[in-house]
């Protein structure tokens, strides 16, 4: 763990604790097992990781949006299918190869994701919520005219674009895994390295009072934009790689507000808003409760709404919060403290 | 005439979404409350009103007489019951909880009554036509739809500047602090507004049931309707609302003229222009 340590001084400024260490090891050591999927697991197994981890990712996002910057979007399933049409885009129109046109996809979504921005911050607090959802209708229907990109009924990626991939179907499945795999970890470190950053110091004095924060002399209209801009580009590249997994794209299926963006609140919320832990404990309890709820079809998403909304009301701080305030937990301090220079850990 | 034709039928049609969002607009101006769950409510109305309609075999005007004090007790309930619980500074828990709900009510639905379609029949009166001129004429029921929503929001009216509720209404509004220190009881005036928003709801659900067909999946586009209608008329008036729903109809309407497929998307369209134009809406009286 880095120190930042500040002047010289009897104190300096650190954020790891000995938990942080001792959990940010367990959790890179779990990565690392994960990592080696491929060699005993079937496909099934790989497949299942995959939507964890993309899922994680859009946690992750979101998190960062309405946890750190208050921006309560209820409209990034407009960025999962952009960056899922941006992948059909790039790879059958322009021939790019498909997984840099995953990556190319996160460009495309930032880059719609300007003028959106222009719009809908126009709104403020839940009228925010809504206008990103009217947003994100605008380019389902509007996809849906595409007569290019298969219309309201969509289409499948062509054979040949998908054996560009990799030659074989072990080989795709490989390929796809490391991506999905490497963009969980990638956007959970992009979240944590921001937040320990100056702009991610003027973000969670945003997200603890906004006019204290201005009068301090943060720009929170920029901070915002920023984590927007930066959302929306994670948020397209998970949607490209949601795809590319799927291999069949409808407007109705990429721009939908229950799976990309109701499933990835209640994860959020239930695992705990504004803390990097909260997307990952949210991730797990949603896929236990999946596995063991979903065969009760629509009363699945009853439980998780009414789940989401007990947290809501009675552990605000979610699952994780309710574990690392009781025992003052943190596997990824972003809260600067004081030390003595002469610490327990420094002897 | 045909583009003649879509902007009257627009402009009907715009009562039904003011109706919608007339709802929508007192429980924002009274307690900053944004229901995201609003639409599912309108929808659960619908099926209320199936339920009644079918079980008792009454006409789908009669079942108002069930049906509107079914969601005003609903609405009172929520919101002493859980949504009170919500406010504060955080926007996030009512938002979040409304979410959730929405959520909540659209599967419970889909449970109780399944994902297929439904209609609220209302015999000849749906059928029967005014005609204006040659080639132009007006269905009875769109503008019994229309008359109801102006009628709706004339009431309200009264109900905000002439009662002493109203007096309440805008009291906590304006600062709910100085309002408990005269007396009065803020969960119970919150819950009463719900009440009155459902109430409205309950109208705007079962013409929206006799107007066309409705699903358990609806509720989210009506919600978007209803806020459009809200934001395009701006915040705080009430006749703007209805404003904004005639802008909103007519702007579907003629997209549909042009294309089918782009009656929902002209009328976001025409939304996003507003909002990009005229940030507070045409009519803005509250500052927010």
């Amino acid at each position: 763990m880095a120190h930042q340590t500040s002047g010289g001084g009897a104190y300096r400024v650190t954020t790891a604790t000995r938990t942080s260490r001792i959990g940010l090891t367990v959790l890179l050591g779990f990565v690392v097992f994960l990592a080696a999927t491929p060699l005993w697991g079937g496909r099934a197994e790989m497949r299942l990781i995959v939507e964890i981890c993309y899922f994680l990712a859009l946690a992750q996002m979101w998190n960062l949006l309405a946890g750190y910057a208050g921006l309560v979007s209820v409209g990034q399933q407009a960025f999962v299918g952009l960056g899922g049409y941006a992948l059909f885009v790039f790879t059958i129109y322009l021939g790019v190869p498909p997984l840099a046109a995953v990556a190319l996809a996160g460009v495309a979504a930032a880059v719609f994701a300007l003028p959106t921005a222009f719009v809908v911050f126009r709104l403020r607090g839940a009228y925010f919520a809504i206008g990103t959802w009217v947003v994100a209708e605008v380019y389902r229907l509007g996809f849906a005219q595409v007569s290019a990109l298969g219309g309201g009924s969509g289409q499948s990626l062509p054979l040949a674009v998908i054996r560009d991939i990799a030659g074989s179907r072990a080989g795709r499945d490989t390929a796809i895994f490391y991506v999905g795999l490497g963009l969980a970890v990638a956007a959970t470190g992009l979240v944590y390295l921001l937040l320990r950053s100056r702009h991610g110091l003027a973000l969670t004095a945003m997200r603890d009072s906004e006019p204290a924060s201005e009068s301090l002399g943060v720009n929170t209209y920029k901070a915002k934009l920023v984590v927007y801009v930066v959302a929306a580009a994670v948020t397209g590249v998970v949607g490209a790689l949601i795809y590319l997994q799927k291999l069949r794209i409808s407007p109705d299926a990429a721009f939908n507000v229950i799976d990309w963006t109701a499933y990835v609140i209640f994860i959020v919320v239930i695992g705990g808003i504004g803390r990097i832990e909260g997307p990952i404990v949210g991730t797990i309890v949603f896929f236990v409760l999946r596995e063991f709820l979903s065969e009760l079809g629509s009363w699945y998403l009853i439980i998780l709404g009414a789940v989401a909304i007990l947290v809501m009301l009675r552990a605000r701080q979610g699952l994780w919060g309710l574990v690392a305030d009781r025992w003052g937990l943190h596997i990824f301090p972003v809260q600067r403290r004081l030390e003595p220079r002469v610490g327990p850990d420094s002897g | 005439m045909d583009w003649v034709n879509a902007i009257v039928q627009g402009v009907l049609l715009g009562g039904l979404y003011a109706l919608f969002a007339c709802g929508l607009s007192l429980i924002f101006g009274v307690m900053r409350l944004v229901n995201i769950a609003h639409g599912d409510l309108i929808v659960l109305a619908s099926f209320i009103g199936l339920a009644v309609a079918e079980g008792l075999g009454l006409h789908p005007f009669v079942c108002l007489v069930v049906v509107v004090p079914v969601m005003f007790a609903i609405g009172y309930a929520l919101q002493r019951g859980l949504l009170n619980l919500t406010l504060g500074a955080d926007i996030l828990p009512p938002l979040l909880v409304t979410f959730g709900l929405s959520i909540i009510i659209q599967n419970a639905l889909l449970e109780a009554f399944s994902a297929n379609t439904r209609k609220l029949t209302g015999g000849s009166i749906e059928v029967e036509s005014l005609k204006i001129v040659e080639g132009l004429s007006v269905g009875v029921l769109p503008v019994i739809v229309f008359v109801s929503a102006a009628a709706v929001i004339a009431g309200l009216q009264l109900v905000l500047f002439r009662t002493s509720l109203g007096s309440a209404f805008r009291a906590t509004s304006d600062d709910p602090e100085t309002a408990r220190l005269m007396g009065i009881d803020n969960r119970h005036i919150f819950a009463l507004a719900m009440a009155m928003s459902l109430a409205v709801v309950a109208i705007a659900g079962i013409f929206l049931g006799m107007r066309s067909n409705f699903d358990p999946s609806i509720g989210p586009a009506r919600l978007l309707f209803a806020f459009e209608a809200v934001i395009i008329g701006g915040l705080g008036s009430l006749w703007g609302t209805l404003a904004g729903g005639v802008i909103l109809g007519v702007a579907q309407t003629l997209g549909a003229q042009i294309d089918p497929g782009f009656q929902i998307l002209a009328g976001h369209i025409a939304f996003l222009i507003i909002l990009i134009v005229r940030p507070r809406g045409l009519f803005p009286r509250a500052v927010d």
